[in-house]
């Protein structure tokens, strides 16, 4: 790798000509009319895409970006302005724009020394990225996993695969001297089969990566459990009957079924949300929220995975947090402006999607700690209900706690057996009482295979969540068979 | 468009002839975009844009790649000119790739009035005042309004220069006025429900009111008060407009090439056949002027058009972009879309419902037993089987009237009888977005609940 590319601070410092004392000027214009904070964020973002339909690798595509955003608080007052182009005099005219939020009372310029430098996590130090690797072997790899899939079972009738993979560098300087700096890269394999038994047709998908190497794909035949979990998912669904509809036990996979703890709990805790009073878990913090064998954690600092990060989109090293412990709700998940105006300390949530966004208050791997229990003895202690094991899409209502998140592999529970798979189904619950209702918790916790993206306020960024299984007494299935 | 655009493409056209390209399309676009916010009647936020990104897609033979960049120094462009053909040569040479026939790209382009002529992008002043009369008009509805997320108004305007190597060239700009707000309604128990309205246009004097919005927007947040949960059943389900046109968004997309190329749509092989209920006629026309999904020529630099999808509740076209159309061996319909830095997509571009002659009210008066949607959420529609069950919310209606706020409940079905079970479409069709729908009557879905 490149000299620059070790150090992201000169990486920006060279390639648009930029030195302390100028980023110092320009806070400085940003501060001018009474503002309490500034901030500039550097993004160099390059990205490539290989897509395989139809066992040909037809689609290719690249993209570099690049830009800086100018932020400027006042209170609780944000003004963001952005440029694509990466110039003194760019930067300037942003920063004029955004401090426009400011009083327009001409204030004492604040003094800003740039040279605080932030120790960040070093987290995912790859000695390359997939990137580098050559595009005929990550086409190799989209092939190998078409023929293996065809292969795997006659009624599969098409395969898509793809290989993304980014490098974004990033540096925050703040006018309060910060200066933080990061490469951060991020892949994702993903496949996607269509069964058909002449009858239904079903899809399966599957797919995994993180801030990892090439390698990662290979090790202990990675790849091949994608592929087989897609292709299993389609085939079972074959057979799937109509799901149930009404309130029952339900029994969570480990792992992506985490999901619900994002839905339900995570946006719920976010500080932006709380701060405004607008979330159905506003001012809660030390009250029970969960049964006692809850304990939920948001941790941005483990090693490799997508929804870690050496520092936030604002400098701050990131955390673990505490979300709920024993059942109590702990913590929220803060940026710097929130964390500020509420009185608590940043827990270096704040994230946004590009330069082209101001950061907000996001999670980063959310999950929930082992508990004691078996899998199989939580399925053997159900009479009759529904076992989900993968899951689509969810969302949240922050403001009345409903949230849902949709099955995509789901059996049904009959006297403590998994029997028929079940069709889809979206499950509905209250977010502050669907953790009350949790009886057994797995004491075989797992993280997701990293394919998390979640969506706030027109921002994409990558997550992670983990789930051991676990047992809810009641939640709304919505099933057709009434 | 500017000047700039034109001489920058086409020298970017061919700049990727001497890389060895046999053919190439570039997509210039620039946008700049201002959106104010007030909370509680304070300014809380602006955000101001301009971005200009240069998009590219190369053909060696039948091997193509996309790229983006906002790289417009030549010497970084023509290197990443170079890489995007290098790319190019290592994808598969694929039989249905290529430029579209050069006899249909459109010597002429409508005026589709797609830019506002009279205002550009509105100014932070105007643009907080009108943010706060939409808020202040929510929060004044009523006493239990006692929250807010806020209001924002945004605007924007962009300008796009299309080109490519068999001599098509084409540029068009466009604005977008945009006014949302969320209030907060909380009940005496401190139960809180969130109430969102919004007005969007191409056109400024097209906005709602501020001051409409604002109290529409109370009133959905004051009418979800109390909402409870039901019992499972099995019942009619009425769809109010915004909801109904999420279901129109499901079927364009079953509809739409890539999904049936792929084998991944329940309307496989539905061409011709009735999918709907009679009464059920969904346009696709993006020819209209003025409206949100318009555009004179497409992502493949094909002409738009207005065709029925749906005719009668016969399964009347496809949607197909180029590439799509030939792996299916149909001609495109003029709908490719495509974002800068991707390979042409499909995309629906005004869709909408045919209008009934029933009011909403006389399809509410309809329903002895049944629900009223006004919100739904996740993502439980399943393109392959057409597979439909979401998280709903609204009102529960008993012998004709509007009764309850419901919540915590899912309606499931399967999309292809659903649009077979229409009953009623009302005569309240408003063209609020691109994808629109008057108020529709499903005879009956599966309510999950207690």
């Amino acid at each position: 790798m490149a000299n620059d590319l070790v150090q992201p601070e000169k990486f920006f410092l060279n390639r648009f000509g930029m030195n302390e004392s100028a980023l110092e000027r320009i806070l400085g214009s940003a501060l001018e009319r009474k503002a309490d904070y500034a901030d500039l964020y550097f993004e160099h973002r390059s990205a490539e895409g290989l897509g395989l339909e139809e066992s040909m690798v037809n689609h290719t595509s690249k993209s570099v970006s690049h830009g800086v955003g100018v932020r400027v608080c006042a209170e609780d007052r944000t003004g963001y302005a952005y440029s694509d182009e990466v110039t003194i005099d760019r930067m300037r005219m942003a920063a004029e724009a955004a401090r426009a939020i400011a009083d327009q009372r001409s204030g004492a310029i604040a003094p800003v020394a740039v040279g605080n430098r932030v120790a960040r996590h070093e987290l995912y130090e790859l000695e390359s990225t997939p990137l580098e690797i050559p595009l005929d072997e990550r086409a190799r790899l989209l092939h190998q996993i078409d023929e293996m899939a065809r292969a795997a079972d006659p009624r599969i009738r098409n395969v898509m695969a793809s290989f993304a993979a980014e490098r974004k560098i990033v540096m925050v300087v703040t006018s309060e001297g910060r200066i933080a700096a990061d490469i951060q890269p991020l892949c994702r394999l993903n496949v996607s089969v269509i069964a058909d038994d002449g009858k239904s047709r079903q899809v399966g998908s599957f797919g995994g990566g993180g801030r990892v190497e090439w390698k990662y794909f290979f090790e202990n035949d990675r790849w091949k459990d994608y592929v087989r979990h897609a292709v299993h998912q389609a085939v079972i669904n074959l057979d799937a009957v109509d799901a149930p509809a009404g309130e029952m036990v339900v029994v969570l996979g480990n792992g992506w079924p985490g999901i619900l703890l994002h839905e339900a709990i995570g946006h719920g805790l976010e500080g932006d949300f709380n701060r405004k009073g607008v979330s159905a878990f506003s001012g809660r913090i030390g009250q029970r929220v969960a049964s006692e064998l809850c304990t939920v954690i948001d941790d941005g600092t483990i090693a490799n995975r997508r929804g870690s990060l050496n520092v936030d989109d604002e400098g701050t090293p990131t955390s673990r947090t505490v979300l709920i412990e024993n059942g109590v709700l702990r913590g929220y998940l803060q940026d710097r402006m929130n964390a500020r105006l509420m009185k608590m300390a940043p827990t270096g949530n704040g994230r946004r999607e590009s330069f082209a966004h101001a950061p907000m208050p996001r999670m980063t791997n959310t999950f929930m700690l082992a508990g004691e229990s078996t899998p199989e003895d939580i399925i053997k202690s159900v009479k009759r209900g529904l076992y989900a094991v993968s899951f689509g899409g969810g969302q949240v209502d922050i403001t009345n706690g409903k949230f849902v998140f949709s099955a995509s592999e789901a059996y049904l529970i009959e006297d403590g057996r998994t029997t028929r798979p079940v069709k889809g189904a979206t499950l509905i619950g209250n977010g502050p009482d669907v953790l009350t209702r949790v009886s057994m918790v797995g004491n075989d916790l797992a993280l997701d295979s990293g394919v998390g993206t979640c969506g706030k306020d027109g921002q994409s960024v990558p997550v992670g969540v983990g789930l051991p299984t676990i047992r809810i007494d009641g939640i709304t299935v919505g099933g057709t068979r009434a | 468009m500017t000047q700039v655009d034109r001489s920058l493409t086409e020298w970017a056209l061919d700049e990727t002839r001497r890389a060895g390209a046999s053919g190439a399309e570039v997509l210039c676009v620039s946008a700049e975009s201002l959106a104010a916010g007030v909370r509680l009647g304070e300014v809380e936020k602006l955000k101001s844009s301009r971005e200009r990104r240069i998009g590219l897609r190369v053909f060696v033979g039948q091997s193509s790649a996309t790229a983006a960049t906002a790289e417009f120094d030549r010497d970084g462009l023509r290197e990443f000119i170079a890489h995007t053909v290098t790319m190019a040569r290592l994808a598969a040479a694929d039989p249905a790739a290529g430029l579209p026939d050069p006899a249909l790209h459109p010597k002429e382009f409508p005026d589709l009035e797609l830019a506002d002529v009279e205002r550009g992008i509105v100014g932070a002043d105007e643009a907080l005042d009108l943010a706060r009369r939409a808020e202040r008009a929510a929060l004044g509805a009523d006493p239990r309004i006692r929250n807010s997320e806020g209001a924002e108004f945004d605007s924007g305007r962009y300008e796009i220069f299309f080109a490519n190597s068999n001599g098509f060239a084409g540029g068009y700009a466009g604005t977008s006025f945009n006014l949302g707000v969320a209030p907060i309604a909380q009940d005496e128990n401190g139960a809180m429900q969130q109430g969102f309205w919004h007005t969007a246009s191409r056109h400024f004097r097209n906005l709602e009111d501020p001051e409409a919005v604002g109290a529409t927007a109370a009133k959905r947040a004051l009418r979800r008060l109390g909402a409870r949960k039901i019992k499972t059943t099995r019942a009619p389900v009425v769809f109010d407009p915004d909801m109904a046109a999420s279901l129109l968004r499901s079927v364009a997309g079953a509809a739409s090439g890539p999904s049936l190329y792929k084998g991944a749509s329940f309307l496989l092989n539905k061409l011709g056949e009735r999918i709907a209920a009679p009464n059920v006629t969904i346009y696709d026309d993006g020819t209209l002027k003025g409206m949100l999904g318009s555009k004179p020529f497409d992502g493949d630099g094909l002409p738009t058009s207005r065709k029925a999808l749906v005719k009668e509740g016969v399964l009347a076209t496809y949607l197909l972009d180029t590439y799509s159309a030939r792996k299916l061996k149909l001609a495109s319909t003029g709908n490719a879309a495509r974002g800068v830095g991707d390979a042409p997509t499909v995309s629906s571009t005004n869709l909408y419902l045919q209008p009934g002659s029933s009011t909403p009210e006389q399809i509410i008066r309809s329903v002895k037993r049944g629900l009223y949607v006004t919100e739904l959420i996740g993502f439980g529609v399943n393109a392959v089987t057409g597979d439909y069950s979401r998280g709903a919310g609204g009102l529960w209606i008993e012998d004709g009237e509007l009764a309850y706020p419901v919540q915590e409940i899912t309606i499931a079905g399967n999309l292809r009888e659903m649009f077979q079970a229409v009953e009623m479409i009302g005569d309240d069709l408003r063209w609020r977005a691109a994808v629109v729908a008057p108020t529709i009557k499903i005879a009956e879905m599966t309510i999950a609940g207690e």
